[in-house]
């Protein structure tokens, strides 16, 4: 495991990535889990590095796994949090941009709610820019730690087919799960509401090794794992649905939905869970849910990311 | 002056031939060998944003930009602030444009005041004050009925609708075309039915008042046959297209540079989310783009139109969803159009005549005179897109660093010489 093979500045997307190169994050991974298992969970590969967290929308769970990932790493941590869009703050990112280019810093992990804005970011600093999720675009940590949890049980992903549930067109984490899924080997089967499902891709243009299915029954006919994602209140006031009652009973994550599944496929999802609506209290709590795995996968994930974007010593 | 030398491209004439062209009162000579002279192009659709928003656009600087493209007549939009839909903005306007001596400037005037799409502007006054045409474009008239009124009194005061064609709940808060680029980039798309069911409403409007309406910016398949359809039954309907439309698809905003007729399709050459490429209507898909040249070919579309939408980095240096719609293209429009000619897309008498004498018939104008409106051209002249080398305030072009050829050498106005 040495950092020189990894040639990448930013970590924008994940749509360009060769399977090496998810390989790579996968195994860097499997040993960042290891330094997780110890009594004292720190290395210091990132001592004297800065990485600077700037959230300019709101999340918890993301920030807090990128946090503990960079302390971990020995790295120092810096916040930066906003809520609301930059045009409601009277701020403009540019503006923003500007200010954590003058303060330094050689990581910045970039959550905000325009697609591409990790673009524009890394197109003005000097720092390596993380996307922590991008509008609708982009969450390559959670696909990278989605695919870490699915081959943690699954053994492989070739040949694999994972049927990925619910608000699909507004999903950064659908989107960047099918470009990493299909990299490493396995089918995507994508199923939803046919207003949350991207028109272009419901209407025969889906790409490569993606099928979209309107009806949840026939999306997880012998699927290996089942990811379901959180549906946003806001998609009812738009009119996009009918009700969330709806949504539940014709597309939510039950049992007795599973039972045509491969026989014990994992159920993911990035959370925070509605549970009830998407996926049901019995799922997420029961036997095949693996919800908690990902979470500290995540934190695992994201040493990762750091590591071979600012690491300059191996983890000892 | 005399010109000696030029291959003169004459639409009006249908000649294409080496010949010496006079021009205006004064004495002296231009030896033109190696240059193209045509008639002066007329620019239906302009954003010049004075009154209102002169950090993105003054009427004298739009005016000289649009001369260095080649255009000695641009009808500039009413989008200013305030709206120009009161006649004594509309002298202002052509004041501070004859002010400039550049090109000749023609307002068009609001369709409803304010173009809040509530009441009618004062059309009739209006266009006894010199109003082209009407137009509430940026914020197009969704009231059908208001619409109707509009056209009622475009054919009393012999004057043109140019509709913005475009369902606005239906494009929401789009900014891209919906299709598989704004899919995997996870950016808010405006359906093409946006456009086709806004002109279908149009045309029938048309049909109904016997008003003539012109379709700015047609950008999709579909509409330019209902275009094409409603003439053959003598719709009273003309309609323009964009350079950035004959050229650009919405892999552009993904970051692909290649012009459609490039055959090297999907090399990246720049990062996604260029604002520069968010536009309204939206850059649309290759099938679309080959219709677009089809029905300009066939005559369907009459004119090309730049739609010249010039912003101040401050609207640009953002965001994508949070950027102005619009793409500067006065000055890169010929130097596009003659690389698709190049490439055999197009006949170059044809887009001279889409430049010239198409236009002015959308309008009603007359037709560019080679004796007083007349370009000379530089075809092997190569030149880059540059932040510099734009007169435009408005850099905000996907085509900056570009190399390109074809340049506007010399032109004149009303006989007398303004470029050279």
């Amino acid at each position: 495991m040495t950092p020189g093979r990894w040639s990448r500045h930013d970590i924008l997307d994940v749509d360009d990535w060769s399977r090496e190169e998810f390989e790579m994050v996968l195994s860097t991974t499997e040993a960042m889990r290891e330094v997780l298992d110890r009594p004292i969970k720190r290395t210091p590969v990132l001592r004297g590095k800065t990485v600077v967290l700037f959230f300019a929308e709101a999340s918890t769970r993301t920030r807090v796994s990128f946090e503990l990932a960079a302390k971990a790493l020995s790295a120092d941590v810096v916040n930066i949090t906003s809520s609301g869009s930059s045009v409601e703050k009277g701020e403009s990112l540019l503006d923003s941009v500007r200010t954590l280019q003058a303060l330094g810093g050689d990581v910045i992990v970039l959550r905000h709610g325009s697609s591409g804005a990790p673009y524009f970011v890394a197109d003005r600093v000097e720092a390596s820019v993380v996307n922590a999720g991008d509008g609708w675009h982009a969450h390559p940590s959670q696909a990278l730690l989605d695919a870490f949890t699915l081959r943690a049980r699954l053994g492989t992903l070739s040949n694999k087919t994972v049927a990925i549930v619910g608000d699909v067109l507004h999903s950064r984490v659908a989107r960047s799960n099918v470009h990493a899924l299909r990299a490493l080997g396995a089918e995507v089967v994508l199923c939803g509401p046919p207003t949350l499902l991207p028109a272009a891709w419901r209407c025969g243009h889906a790409p490569a090794g993606v099928r979209v299915e309107t009806d949840l029954g026939r999306a997880l006919e012998g699927v290996d794992a089942v990811m379901a994602l959180r549906l946003q209140k806001e998609r009812m006031s738009a009119g996009l649905l009918p009700s969330t009652r709806e949504y539940a009973r014709v597309w939510g994550i039950t049992e007795a939905r599973l039972a045509v599944t491969k026989p014990g496929a994992p159920v993911l999802h990035p959370g925070p869970l509605n549970e009830g609506v998407e996926i049901a209290a019995a799922v997420a709590r029961g036997p095949r849910a693996v919800i908690e795995e990902q979470v500290t996968n995540g934190v695992a994930v994201r040493m990762a990311l750091l590591y071979l974007l600012a690491g300059t010593e191996v983890p000892d | 002056m005399r010109i000696v030398g030029a291959r003169v491209i004459d639409p009006t004439s249908g000649t294409d031939e080496i010949r010496e062209l006079s021009i205006g009162d004064r004495a002296g000579t231009i030896d033109a060998a190696g240059l193209i002279a045509t008639p002066g192009f007329i620019d239906l659709h302009t954003h010049l944003r004075e009154p209102g928003f002169e950090e993105s656009e003054t009427i004298a600087d739009g005016a000289r930009a649009a001369l260095r493209g080649g255009f000695t007549t641009v009808c500039c939009m009413p989008n200013t602030e305030p709206v120009l839909d009161a006649p004594g903005l509309l002298e202002e306007v052509r004041e501070r444009a004859a002010a400039a001596k550049a090109a000749r400037v023609l307002p068009i005037g609001s369709i409803t005041r304010a173009r809040k799409g509530v009441a009618l502007s004062d059309m009739a006054e209006l266009a006894d004050a010199g109003a082209v045409a009407f137009s509430d474009d940026g914020a197009p008239l969704q009231d059908a009925r208001l619409m109707r009124y509009a056209l009622e009194y475009a054919r009393a005061t012999g004057r043109v609708i140019a509709d913005h064609a475009q369902d606005a709940v239906l494009a929401a808060n789009g900014v891209m075309h919906e299709g598989e680029a704004s899919a995997l980039l996870g950016l808010p798309g405006i359906p093409s039915a946006a456009e086709e069911t806004a002109i279908a409403r149009d045309l029938a409007l048309a049909r109904l008042t016997g008003g003539r309406v012109h379709i700015a910016h047609v950008s999709t398949a579909r509409g330019v046959a209902l275009v094409r359809a409603a003439k053959r039954e003598g719709v009273p309907v003309t309609c323009e297209v964009t350079p950035h439309h004959l050229a650009l698809t919405d892999d552009w905003v993904a970051g692909d540079r290649t012009f459609a007729w490039d055959r090297r399709n999907g090399s990246a050459a720049a990062a996604p989310y260029d604002t520069a490429t968010k536009v309204n209507p939206p850059l649309r898909p290759r099938a679309d783009i080959e219709a677009l040249w089809q029905g300009l070919r066939d005559g369907t579309i009459d004119a090309i139109a730049t739609d010249h939408a010039p912003h101040a980095s401050t609207y640009k240096d953002v965001e994508y969803d949070q950027a102005a719609f619009g793409i500067s293209g006065l000055e890169t429009a010929l130097s596009v159009l003659l690389d698709a000619a190049g490439a055999g897309w197009i006949d170059l008498g044809v887009l001279i005549e889409r430049l010239t004498v198409g236009p002015a018939r959308c309008f009603g104008l007359d037709a560019p005179s080679l004796a007083r409106d007349v370009v000379l051209i530089d075809p092997d002249a190569e030149w880059t897109v540059a932040i510099d080398a734009l007169i435009s305030r408005g850099k905000n072009t996907p085509l900056l660093g570009r190399r390109m050829g074809g340049r506007v050498v010399a032109a004149f106005v009303e006989g007398e010489q303004r470029l050279e």
